[in-house]
């Protein structure tokens, strides 16, 4: 920006000072904290705005939704094998390996299942999303669709939000699914199990209240990584510290990564200890 | 809105009315604009000049309403644009087309889909009409055979056209254009701005056009902004800029302009 005037100021008292740097932070804080408000009302708003963007729901759908299958798989695979693996070891100190198919099945459901599918999908389709949006930003592009007066909420936020709001509680559910499948083969396959226990102690354990938490979390996961993701991307030029030009987005999308993943694991406990 | 004021005459597109505005914190503020005032007659080409972080882009977004000012009025046919609220600022944005500095054309669209984005978005065209209207704007900026390709594929200079044909396509009454030759050799850059000139002649268009590209520009302006550390200074002709006593308008030229462009004729010719 240009220098062309400086406004010369009395330099404040050195005691001051620490008083100044921890209320302009804070005053930051507040003020990225109300940025982001006013983007996730924003956003909500904009997925009732018409004209609906079908072709463009469907896109990130596929992207998000989609496009995270493969990895969603593999990762509840190799979460529900360890599983299966571990709880085969305590268990068995005490006699107690027909309880297998419950332990597997009510972790996954109301724990590992929600939080792995959105550290996954913040991993993959956050980052990728923050990047998309802060280039848009810093190559002017969203500055563009307002001057042709396109809402850039509508058009191109809120069909991310509505995409993420779908795909991930079911993303949710395929983990959970595959995560018991890879539960049954290393507990039952591999240690032998007995097939009938492990599947009758997931029926009677599993109740739907259980299920419920697991899909609550699934929504608020998703809500939280979209809004963060998206959100740094689109105030990339408002983040303090965040440098400018390419360096900016990269910085933004390693911070929206770290922060959406921490806001996951604090969320989890809240919800857990709400609603449990 | 804000209700035209008896000070706006019909023929003043947009006016500047004591306006400033600063960047940074409270200890390293930054005053781009110190109480500028200045009005772009509509109809015509005006270039605002000046050399970098003199606050060229600065006015282009205070007029957009992308930025506010700190005080002062931005009136566009006498509308306060910092009073509008953000559905008033939407409508007023129609009636703009704006290019900007990286033509800001999407990545992910084709060349067809980027000029038909705002009439998909804001009219009821049919997908018929919008493609024959598309088609006709390729044809007129000589892009025929390039709607299929994505930004990535294209040069400067067809960028920039492309860019043009997009804000053109709601048929703006004002057409703003930031810094939009960065980057084009000086032969694209000369042809960039026949084009600008013919465009705006034909479609009788209000442009403003920031550029520091100097003095290119000036041979399709009709009117200069200068912009100089917070100051403006308004001019009909490339000649009352040679010829200004001012130090720095001199220095600016000078800079600018070359010596030998600047120098009275009576040294050219010793």
């Amino acid at each position: 920006m240009a220098e062309t005037t400086i406004t010369p100021e009395e330099e404040p008292p050195a005691l001051a000072l620490p008083f100044i740097f921890l209320g302009d932070h804070v005053l930051y804080i507040l003020t990225d904290l109300g940025r982001m408000g006013i983007f996730l009302f924003s956003a909500l708003v904009g997925i009732f705005r018409r004209p609906f963007r079908f072709r463009e729901l469907l896109k990130q759908l596929n992207f998000i939704g989609a496009g995270s299958l493969a990895v969603i798989f593999f990762t509840a695979l190799s979460s529900g094998m360890v599983l299966g693996l571990q709880g085969y070891y305590s268990l068995h100190k005490f006699g107690a390996e027909g309880m297998l198919g419950s332990a597997v099945s009510l972790t996954l459901i109301m724990e590992l299942g929600p939080i792995l599918t959105a550290l996954m999908v913040t991993g993959r389709a956050g980052s990728a999303m923050c990047a998309e949006i802060g280039i848009m930003r810093i190559s002017e592009q969203i500055d563009a669709l307002e001057c042709m007066a396109i809402d850039p909420f509508r058009y191109l936020i809120s069909p991310k939000f509505l995409a993420a709001l779908i795909s991930v509680p079911l993303l949710t559910a395929v983990f959970d699914i595959v995560g018991i499948f890879g539960g049954y083969l290393a507990g039952v396959g591999l240690m032998g199990v007995n097939s009938g226990s492990f599947l009758s102690g997931m029926q009677q354990s599993v109740t739907n209240h259980d299920i419920r938490l697991g899909v609550i979390k699934s929504i608020v996961f998703a809500l939280l990584l979209v809004w963060i993701c998206a959100g740094r991307g689109y105030l990339v030029q408002q983040i303090r510290g965040a440098g400018f030009g390419a360096e900016s987005v990269s910085r933004v999308t390693t911070q929206a990564v770290v922060l959406s993943s921490i806001s996951v694991l604090i969320f989890d406990y809240l919800l857990t200890a709400v609603l449990l | 809105m804000t209700p035209s004021t008896p000070e706006n005459t019909p023929d003043i597109a947009i006016e500047f009315d004591r306006v400033s505005k600063s960047f940074g914190q409270r200890n390293k503020k930054h005053r781009v604009l110190n109480e500028i005032s200045f009005t772009i007659p509509r109809g015509l080409t005006t270039v605002i000049a000046g050399g970098s972080g003199q606050g060229k882009s600065v006015t282009l977004k205070l007029i957009l309403g992308l930025l506010y000012p700190d005080s002062g009025r931005v009136l566009v046919d006498g509308i306060n644009v910092p009073s509008l609220n953000k559905r008033e600022l939407l409508k007023l944005r129609t009636r703009f087309g704006v290019l900007f500095q990286g033509s800001a054309l999407f990545d992910s669209l084709t060349v067809f889909e980027n000029i038909a984005l705002p009439l998909r978005e804001r009219t009821k065209m049919s997908e018929d009409e919008i493609r024959s209207r598309v088609m006709a704007t390729l044809d007129q900026l000589e892009l025929s055979g390039h709607e299929d390709k994505f930004p990535a594929q294209l040069s400067g200079g067809m960028k920039k056209r492309v860019g043009l044909a997009r804000a053109l396509q709601l048929e703006p009454e004002i057409v703003l254009f930031d810094e939009p030759t960065t980057g084009l050799d000086p032969v694209m850059t000369r042809e960039i701005y026949q084009l600008f000139d013919s465009m705006q002649k034909r479609l009788g268009y209000t442009a403003v056009i920031v550029s520091h590209d100097i003095p290119g520009v000036f041979d399709i302006a009709d009117q200069i902004i200068l912009l100089n550390k917070g100051e403006v200074d308004v001019f009909t002709d490339v000649n009352e800029i040679i010829h200004s006593t001012k130090p720095y308008i001199r220095e600016f030229a000078e800079m600018t302009m070359g010596d030998l462009f600047t120098r009275p004729e009576k040294e050219k010719c010793h």
